[in-house]
């Protein structure tokens, strides 16, 4: 995270290669996993109950940056494959009565099943083209999960889960929920981080850079387009698998097209093609909402409305503010909040001596 | 790099495979046709090339030279006639097919991948060599990293090779123009290819930047016994570097031999007189 160069010099490859090969770097990582692990002892169950959305966005974003800005191709669809994940997990756990650490993976990898399904027409079309094909995966998904009774029987297409547990421990607060979120977001962090500086995800960055040298190198850009819609998609079945057992539900209502805008947001704004830049995205669009409730509740105060009048313009106000946001970021960083990050970093790379 | 370099042998570089192999077709191109709507960009052309030769193609600009390159990695397949390699008819196949049968290239406009390191694009080179797949990358511990280290051994050693070791982790995008020929001829030579198609490999250079080219593919040639097919306006380069020339006009071969017969043939004088020579 933090990487200061200054004076260090690798001796070996394996060193050269390693995850953050300044000393620095790694003990500052190491530091930021301290903070993380021991975070529920300073926060109390309101402000966890925040960290864990912004974890369980940022497993979804990092899966959609795979695929977004690694790869290069857009996906309106990443809502529509968390609710693959969400509504495996909850049948996997009622109907096979199976734990949560069983329901993730499945969740993942029907999840990955369907994706990759619908990426095919990637190997077509690109673009604006592909954007509209993966929003109308993201409809038809959506469609045959509430039109499948097999599927979503029940009241409003609602399934309820128990409340999870981990070898008889009941998952039943904010706290313990952090500890089940955690470990799996974690574990998809360092994942994603490997995968894109080793051979699958360079042959990625080939296919988004220049598809026609990927192909004289002998990287097979229909392979690969297509594995990048299977691991992006398994990233967002977990995600939507863990959201059914952190809110104990799956309901549709939670992965729908705004769904799927939001976590483009969160990967735009953070920075397209950049791991930590996706967790930055996941904060910041997290947090927005809640920023935004307390400025119009603020204002709407000071003006005397009452809250029922501004409820309306609240739920418009948060889509105004995203899309926004997104051509802003577009038009000026194009790299995100990452880039702005790398200039702080920068800036302190080689310090003391940064001339 | 010394001869005996053992992690810079490619598919076809014992050091015997060149003395035995001499005088085999490696590949054959015959009578290759391809157009674009109206324009006949290239039209029966033939000719063979053995394995370990160093063939030039020339001609003036439009001439179909580097439509035929296309033709030969899959980026473009013929209307009529065969590209033959190694015996195998690889005319229909898709670049990645025939990149996986040890043909390797560059190209006259660079197409690297600018964002990314020196190093970076040469391990791109060694993605067919490579087998992590998902789930070894995201390790990336045991036998995944191994392979990652084992492959970044031979990019080094092409580095080394190339004398780039100063900008091996630049972003390619920010270095000069001629350094980023040479980095695409090592994301080539990272193939390990038994051909090594080089579309203009001197274009833009200065007489310096184009005698340490024209070397590296000397090296290349001798060490890996690598067969060159080789696209070059300067017939003084053409000269220093092969024995055989081919020479394309609107499309059709009009002469191939030595660089000596080539040049003395009227036909070449008047194609290249007519274009202003070069
Ligand atoms: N992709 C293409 N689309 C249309 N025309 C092309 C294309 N590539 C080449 N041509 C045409 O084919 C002819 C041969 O071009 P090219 O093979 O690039 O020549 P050279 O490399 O010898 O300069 C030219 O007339 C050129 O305009
Ligand atoms: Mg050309």
């Amino acid at each position: 995270m933090i990487n200061r160069e200054c004076g260090v010099y690798q001796t070996t490859y394996e060193g050269d290669m390693a995850l953050y090969p300044a000393p620095l770097a790694r003990h500052a990582s190491l530091g930021a996993v301290v903070v993380l692990v021991l975070l529920p002892l300073i926060l109390d169950s309101h402000a966890m109950a925040l960290v864990n959305l912004i974890t369980l966005a940022a497993i979804g974003a990092i899966g959609l940056n795979i695929l977004v800005g690694y790869t290069g191709q857009v996906s309106l669809g990443q809502g529509a494959f968390m609710m693959v994940g969400s509504y495996t997990a909850a049948l996997v756990t009622l109907r096979l009565d199976m734990p949560f650490w069983v329901g993730l993976p499945a969740g993942g990898a029907v999840a990955a099943l369907v994706g990759t399904f619908f990426g095919i027409p990637s190997l077509r079309i690109k673009g604006l083209y592909l954007a509209i094909a993966t929003l109308a995966a993201q409809f038809i998904i959506e469609w045959t999960i509430n039109h499948s009774t097999w599927i979503s029987g029940g009241v409003q297409s609602t399934i309820y889960v128990p409340t999870p547990s981990f070898f008889g421990l009941e998952i039943n607060s904010e706290h313990r929920r952090y500890y089940m979120v955690l470990p799996v977001a974690f574990i998809a962090y360092v994942a994603a981080l490997n995968l894109v500086r080793s051979r699958v995800g360079r042959a990625f960055i080939a296919v988004r850079d220049r598809d026609v040298a990927a192909e004289i190198i002998g990287v097979d850009i229909f392979r690969y387009k297509l594995l990048a819609f299977a691991v992006s998609s398994f990233y967002a079945g977990v995600a939507g698998a863990l959201w059914t057992y952190y809110l104990k539900i799956a309901n549709y209502e939670h992965f729908t097209l705004t769904t799927s805008v939001s976590y483009l947001a969160m990967i735009i704004i953070g920075g397209l093609g950049s791991v930590l830049g996706s967790v930055f995205g996941a904060i910041f669009i997290t947090l927005l909402p809640i920023a935004l409730v307390y400025v119009v509740e603020g204002g709407a105060a000071l003006l005397g409305f009452k809250y029922a009048a501004i409820a309306d313009l609240l739920a418009n106000l948060r889509l105004i503010v995203f899309g926004g946001l997104i051509i802003l970021f577009l038009a000026i960083e194009p790299e995100g909040l990452y880039r702005m990050w790398g200039n702080v970093r920068r800036y302190f790379r080689l310090w003391p001596y940064s001339y | 790099m010394s001869p005996g370099s053992p992690a810079l042998h490619g598919p076809a570089a014992g050091p015997d495979a060149k003395a035995t192999a001499v005088g085999t077709a490696q590949v054959e191109i015959r009578e290759v046709s391809k157009s674009f709507g109206g324009v006949q960009a290239v039209s029966g052309v033939s000719f063979d090339v053995a394995k370990g030769e160093i063939v030039s193609v020339i001609g003036p600009n439009g001439a179909g030279k580097t439509t035929l390159l296309n033709c030969i990695s899959g980026v473009f397949h013929p209307e009529r006639g065969r590209i033959v390699l190694e015996g195998e008819d690889v005319t229909h196949l898709r670049p990645p097919q025939i990149a996986a049968r040890g043909v390797a290239r560059t190209f006259q406009n660079i197409a690297l991948f600018r964002g990314m390191t020196v190093i970076d694009n040469l391990m791109l080179g060694r993605h067919l060599h490579m087998r992590n797949g998902v789930l070894r990358s995201m390790l990336y511990w045991g036998a995944g990293q191994r392979e990652e280290v084992a492959h970044r051994k031979v990019v080094e050693d092409i580095v080394d090779f190339l004398e780039i070791e100063a900008i091996r982790k630049r972003p390619v995008g920010s270095l000069p123009y001629g350094l980023q020929k040479r980095v695409e001829l090592g994301r080539a030579l990272a193939l390990h290819p038994k051909v090594l198609l080089l579309d203009e490999p001197m274009g833009g250079m200065n007489i310096e930047e184009k005698e340490d080219m024209a070397r590296f593919i000397l090296d290349v040639s001798d060490e890996w016994g690598t067969t060159i097919i080789l696209i070059e306006h300067d017939m003084g380069v053409v000269m220093d570097i092969s024995r055989r020339v081919v020479v394309l006009d609107l499309g059709q071969k009009i002469a191939e031999g030595t660089p000596t017969e080539v040049k003395a043939n009227p036909l070449v004088v008047k194609a290249y007189l007519g274009t202003k020579a070069t």
